[in-house]
Order: structure tokens, then sequence, then C-alpha cells
């Protein structure tokens, strides 16, 4: 049988999504990138080849997305190495075909996706500010002693949210810290935050753009129901969070894997047996001209697996071999 | 005193013409450095911390050279309520309390103040006689229509290549043709060998290349290590830049200009004056659209309110005008993997949009 993954490597979690060939989630993992994508993706795959052994399925095509998708893109073999707003969409439509508008909270971005008749037609990153993201978040929960994924539960216990300044991250937190000193209880201080976050998001990406139902909200932040709650409460619209929320950057890039090994044929995957290697990244500038560009180097146990960051081309030129598949991306 | 030393800000290929003409007039020229990593944190350290990055670009890039000492530097002045009239003062004034007194000599197209310009020429040529000084001029301004020429074909190739990175090669080495050449006929043939190398760079015709309108303000329009190499990216996505400003239509503003018919297009939407390119911005989303174009991206300079102007009609225009826009605010915190991410999403979703 053929199976076709999606690597979404992040900057807080590496998602893995095993599909079949009718896009049926086989096997979906979620692990922490703690700072080492290459590292990340090896646990992931070495996890995958475990659970895979014996049951005759064959990986079929490979796809890469997240901030590290050109890199792990290089270390796997990557069929296609998409970004990250593509495969959301991809994997909102797939879930929700008359999805219009994809709300989508990672670790360290967000963002918003309009769609209409199935086609994106619109989108927004934020840019200046992380507030509201995950990284926030889980600060703010260690900050709190309470566990994460408690936290959505805990606003939903609150009756009078309090007004919490939510423009920037520092100031939101500073905000906290005097709500509580003023007495307020934990639950309407948490339900406070996440209305100033959803507000936040709001602000920086929906402007002038028109959120219609059906609403998908996606990403590691989806889980909390806190959020959920606030923004169904600005929107006052339905908003839905597929089951695969944490994974859906994944699903989407194995749903590409799947498209493009269709055109192409067949796949460039390494195989699952990374964990074997030794990859290391170098990095050194070229003085050839003013360009200074800064040229990077993959190497799989000293032997050169792709590098890239010349501007004029002559040092890719030079690996040109070993490039053919990751020169587009 | 012996030869006096000049520079000035370092903007696109434009330095190679502003370098000849300064020579002709019988100056010392110190090359105005690219802009990189350690021009901008000079810049930032010595800019007030809402200035926008042309400001900090040019004034680390001021910075850098001073060390050479240099007599004079020449800069454009700017136009209208936008805060880059007072910038080349106050990059003065900075340079002043830091212990450094170079003349500045500020230049605006010679078709809006005809006057004041041939006066600065007159401060500029020094001991050169003005017939020699308008042969020189002259002269640059070949050079600086020439390179234009060869950057607008690069864009159009660079879309097309069949191996990544030949084209900027080529371009490179026009570049430096046209670098050596100092006579009108020399800068003729040079411009016929950098197109000869351009059209030179395999291609493959049959390809299907998007074709992208670049607005906004000058500088980050103009600057390529200011705007992330944008057009080189789009190239290497398979899309073909047209950037609405070159310093050759630029010099040539005038009531009859580009940037005028721009700013009546975009009267219905923008009746108002908004200083620096703010109304044009919205006028060129505007013509973009009725050419065609499939798509815009509008380069901004972080807290330039002309853009922000501008910007707020994007949404409007985009779904009025049927034509995909993309805003990219630029500052010394953005990220060249983030606007890398969304210039590729963005060039994705138009190729989806067309399909359907």
């Amino acid at each position: 049988m053929k199976g076709f993954l999606g690597i979404d490597v992040g900057s807080v979690s590496t998602n893995i999504v095993l599909l079949n060939d009718h896009k049926e989630v086989l096997i979906s993992l979620y692990l922490r990138t703690k700072g080492n994508p290459i590292k990340a993706v090896q646990d992931g795959l070495q996890d995958i080849s475990v659970q895979l052994a014996g049951t005759g399925i064959d990986i079929a095509g490979v796809a890469t997305t997240g901030s590290a998708r050109r890199l792990a893109g290089v270390v796997v073999g990557a069929d296609t190495v998409k970004n990250e707003i593509t495969s959301h969409a991809v994997a909102a439509i797939f879930v929700q075909p008359e999805v219009q508008t994809v709300i989508e909270i990672g670790g360290q971005d967000s963002k918003l996706i309009i769609i209409r008749n199935g086609v994106v037609v619109d989108f927004a990153m934020n840019t200046v500010c992380a507030a509201g993201t995950g990284s926030f978040l889980d600060h703010q929960a260690v900050r709190l002693q309470i566990p994460v994924e408690e936290f959505g539960q805990l606003s939903l216990q609150s009756n009078n949210p309090v007004r919490i300044a939510g423009r920037c991250s520092v100031f939101a937190e500073s905000d906290m810290i005097h709500k509580q000193q003023m007495g307020y209880s934990l639950p309407d201080i948490i339900a406070g935050l996440c209305e100033a976050l959803t507000r936040n998001y709001l602000n920086n990406l929906a402007k002038g753009k028109d959120l219609k139902s059906p609403v998908l909200f996606q990403g590691g932040v989806a889980a909390n129901v806190g959020i959920k709650d606030a923004f169904e409460k600005a929107l006052d619209k339905q908003v839905l969070v597929p089951e695969d929320h944490h994974v859906m950057g994944a699903i989407g890039a194995a749903i590409i894997a799947r498209e493009t090994v269709k055109n192409k044929g067949s796949t460039d995957f390494k195989g699952l047996e990374l964990s074997e290697f030794f990859y290391r990244a170098e990095s050194f500038e070229c003085n050839h001209c003013p360009n200074i560009c800064e040229i990077i180097n993959i190497f799989r146990d000293d032997v050169l697996l792709a590098r890239w960051g010349s501007r004029c081309g002559r040092w890719e030129q030079e690996a040109h071999h070993i490039l053919t598949s990751s020169k587009r991306w | 005193m012996g030869i006096k030393k000049i520079t000035f800000a370092h903007m696109g290929t434009s330095a190679l013409a502003f370098k000849m003409l300064f020579q002709d007039l019988g100056y010392e020229v110190i090359n105005p450095p690219v802009p990189d990593k350690h021009i901008l944190s000079l810049g930032v350290k010595y800019s007030p911390e809402f200035a926008c990055i042309p400001f900090k670009i040019v004034l680390g890039s001021y910075l850098k050279i001073i060390e050479n000492n240099p007599h004079v530097i020449v800069s454009a002045g700017g136009f209208g309520p936008c805060r880059a009239g007072y910038y080349g003062e106050m990059h003065r004034r900075i340079l002043n309390e830091l212990g450094y007194n170079p003349d500045f000599i500020f230049f605006w197209p010679p078709l809006k103040k005809p006057l004041n310009f041939f006066k600065k020429i007159y401060q500029l040529k020094d001991k050169t006689s003005f017939i020699s000084a308008m042969i020189a001029l002259k002269r640059a301004w070949k050079k600086l229509k020439a390179l234009d020429q060869i950057e607008i074909l690069s864009h159009k190739i660079r879309a097309r290549e069949k191996n990544h990175g030949m084209t900027t090669y080529a371009f490179h080495r026009g570049l430096t043709y046209l670098d050596e050449a100092r006579t009108t006929s020399s800068i003729r043939e040079a411009r016929e060998a950098a197109v000869e190398e351009l059209r030179k760079v395999p291609v493959d015709n049959q390809r299907s290349v998007l074709n992208i309108g670049i607005v906004g303000e000058i500088y980050v329009q103009l600057e390529p290590a200011a705007n992330f190499h944008i057009e080189e990216l789009l190239g290497n996505m398979t899309a073909v830049p047209h950037r609405t400003i070159f310093l050759t239509n630029f010099a040539r503003k005038s009531p009859f200009s580009h940037d005028s018919k721009a700013k009546k297009i975009a009267k219905p939407f923008l009746p108002e004056m908004v200083g620096g390119h703010g109304q044009q911005s919205v006028g060129d989303v505007v013509s973009f659209s009725q050419q065609g174009y499939d798509g815009v991206i509008q380069l901004a300079p972080f807290t330039c309110i002309p853009e922000i102007v501008a910007k707020s009609l994007m949404p409007y225009l985009s779904k009025r005008m049927n034509i995909p826009v993309l805003t990219l605010f630029i500052d010394e915190q953005t990220g060249q993997a983030g606007v890398e991410t969304r210039v590729e999403a963005f060039i994705d979703m138009i190729q989806q949009r067309q399909k359907d």
C-alpha cells in the first residue's frame, strides 16, 4: 500500500503525518523542535519506521513545509517544498470543502487565509508582533503554573473577563500581573487574556478582510477552548476546530506530496533510516563580489548534500549534481 | 587643497553612473558601500527609533564612508509632506554632532526645480567648465539609461532561465562592462555587450511566467539590499517584476511624467496628496490591473505614512480592480525568511486563482 508523508517543521513543533492513498491519516506525530530541526525530523522518521514495520506500507511521496521546509526537504529528499500558507489552505479545504476563512495560530506566527470557492484569494501573516501565539501562551502557563492544556477550560469558568492590554506581549504580561495583584480571579484573568489575544489577532490580520463562515481554527493554539470561545464571541460566528488541528500543515503537505508524485511519477524520498546518518550545517561568507552572500552547506556524514545562499548561483552551479531536487522550492 | 573627495549613498545600479559623473567633474569618488548588516546596525544606532529604513541605511552608509573623510556628500532631496524632505538635513546634523562636517549638496529632479538644479550643478562642478559639466551630465544620463535597460531585460530573462543564477551572473558581468565604459560610444558598446551577455543565458520560452507589478516608496524599490532582492526572488519563482520607479523616470519627474499620470488615475480613489509616493502607489495598482498584470507587490518602509495611507486602500482596490495585492513593510526587524514565505505564498495563490 502507498503512503504519503507530510513534514511540517516549525519553530516550536515538528509535525509529521502519514496519509494513505485515500487521504486518510494513518500516523500523526507532534514533536517539539527544540531548536534542532534535523534531529526532530530524524527522530520522527525513526518513530514512523518502527510503526510501519511489517505493515507493507511504502512511502510513495514526501513534502516539507514550515519555517525549516528547505532544510528538512534536503534531508529527507522531498518531492516538493511548500510554504506553510499553501499547506494549511490545502488541508483546510480537504477537511471542509466549503471553508471560507482559516485562522491558524502556531508557535511563533499567526496567519489568516481567506478562501473562496476552494481557492486562496487573500492571506495575511503577523509581522511585527508575536503576541497571542503559542510561545506566549506557553510562557504565561508556566508563569501561572497551570498546564497549558488546562488554560482554556479555566477561562470558560469565567463569568466576567477582565480587560487585558493585548497590544504587546510584554505589556500584556505586566497588565496580567497587575490584575492578579488587584485580586481578580484566575479564570477571569485568563478569559481576559484570551479575549485580548483574539483582539490583537483580528486587529493585526483581519483589517479590511471579510471573514465569512465556515471558519476553521487550526494550529497548536486551536486546542485552547478559551481562545476558540473568544473568537466565536468576537466574530459572532461558529468557529470549527478540526480533529487534527495541530498537524494541519503536515496534512496539507502530505496531500501536496500525493499530487506532486502523481504528476512526477516517482519519489525522491531518501528512506526512513535517516537516524543512522550524521547531519551538519556549515556556513561561510563568499567574498567574491560585494554581495557577500552567506553560503550554507549541508553535509551528511561529510558528504555535501546541499548548498544554497549564493545569489549569483556560482556555488550552486558547482554542487549542481546533488542539488537537482531542491532547486525550485 | 588637492582633489576633493566626494561620495553618495548607494541606490541600486545608479551608483555606477554617479561615480563616472563625479570623476568627470574632477573629484575623487569614494565608492559607496552596498548596504549590509554592518551598515544597517550603524544606521540604527544613530537614527531616531521611528525613522524609516531608508533613513537608517543611508545614515549607516555615510557613517561607514566617513572614515575616508569625504569633502562632499551628494544626496537627493525629498518632496512634499513626507519626512524624507528633512532627511538630508537630519543626516547632516547627526554627522555634525558626531564631529564630521562634510559639505552636503541636495539635488531635486531637474524638471521640477530647474533653477535650483543648475545652481547645484554650478556649486558641484567646481573648476570644471560649465560646458564640460553639461557634457559629463549627459554622458552620465546615457549610462543611467543603459543600466536601467539591462536591468529590465535581466528581469524578463531571469523568470525564464533554465539554470538558477545564470541571469544574475550575466547581469553582473554586464554591469562591469558598463562600469568600465567612459565615453558615449563605449557606453553604447558596453550596453550592447551587456545585452548580448544576457541574451546568451539559456531560457525556456515555453514557460508561462507571471507579471508582477512593484509599487511603493522609491528607496526600497531601487535598492535591492533594502528589499531583500525581491526582483531576484520573484525571478527565481518564474515571475517577471515590473518596477514603477527607475531613477531615469524619477529624474524626469515633471507635470507630464509617469508619476503625474499615476496620480491622475489615483484621483477617484485618493484625491489628496499624501506625500512620498503614496498617491502614485494607488494609481499604479489601478493601471497594473487595467493592463492585465497578474498581481502587485507594494513595498513600504515601516512607519512610512504615505505608504500606510496607500495600504489602507489596497483591500478595496484589490477587490474592485480584481488584482491580488501583497504589501510588505520593511524595517530592520524584517526577516528574509518571512519575506520569502509571503512572496512564495502570494505567487502560489495567483497561480491557483488562474488555474480555476
